[in-house]
């Protein structure tokens, strides 16, 4: 597994936002800041959420996973944001519908088909109640980096 | 035996969520011994399999209508209803 970019400068709390739009905004600015993401990554990601919306409902919070094509990123990662109050974005694969969503995580991957297993173990805290609750009110950065980084078995690249 | 019978799978960007969907369709199919051809795509890419495939299972739902069956793949993602997306899909690769 290649290694993934991820600390407490790409983890966002107490995010004051009005649209999902204003939070990829946020999140993707803060990307393209640090150099984790090319310019053009904010438009390529704002566009597909808004052709393939990605929010999930599930058993505890609402998430969404924007992410876009590989070309815009230059160093894997995944940003997670935490929202002050949950913003309506689209269902992934039923359109019409929308889900007020809490927790955010850009998924910027810099390869197509090289993170099954991160994404499974992902998707496996989607379906976690208690881990989403934890997230969604957790106030220490540090505590969640280390939680995500157990649950999602990340390999650190570097700060470490 | 009837010829293996192709599945495309697909997603927005053909990145992150067929990725897991792939998994969980290739674990499926091994438990009831069916052999597949999975195809991992973009959904826009559809198009160029309107005459071999025989089920798409997709994140990435459209208003298009497609010659063979389409079936909603997000309960792979997020857990809620996921038995019975498999039960479809079996139901499908059972025909």
């Amino acid at each position: 597994m290649s290694h993934i970019y991820f600390d407490e400068s790409i983890i966002l709390l107490d995010l004051e936002v009005k649209t999902k739009e204003d939070v990829l905004n946020a999140m993707g600015g803060n990307l393209v800041e640090k150099g984790l993401v090319k310019e053009s990554f904010l438009d390529a990601i704002i566009a597909r959420e808004t052709e393939f919306a990605t929010g999930l409902p599930t058993n505890g919070v609402s998430v969404a996973i924007p992410h876009t094509d590989v070309e815009h990123v230059n160093k894997k990662t995944i940003s997670v944001a935490v929202l002050n109050d949950p913003v309506d974005f689209g269902v992934m694969g039923d359109p019409e519908e929308t889900t007020p969503v809490k927790i955010v995580f850009i998924l910027a991957m810099d390869q197509a088909h090289d993170q099954l297993s991160l994404l499974q173990r992902l998707m496996k805290v989607f379906q976690n109640e208690a881990t989403l609750n934890y997230l969604a009110n957790e106030t220490s950065k540090t505590n969640i980096k280390n939680l995500l980084t157990e649950k999602l078995g990340f390999v650190l690249e570097g700060g470490e | 035996m009837s010829k293996k019978k192709q599945v495309l799978v697909a997603c927005g960007a053909g990145i992150a969520t067929s990725t897991v969907v792939n998994g969980a369709i290739e674990e499926m199919a091994k438990e009831n011994n069916l052999s597949l051809d999975l195809v991992q795509i973009k959904i826009a890419e559809v198009g160029g399999y309107l005459d071999t495939a025989d089920l798409l299972v997709t994140t990435a739902m459209t208003k298009k209508e497609y010659p063979f069956p389409v079936i909603n793949a997000r309960s792979f993602l997020t857990g809620i209803g996921v038995e019975d997306t498999k039960k479809q899909i079996l139901e499908e690769l059972k025909k």
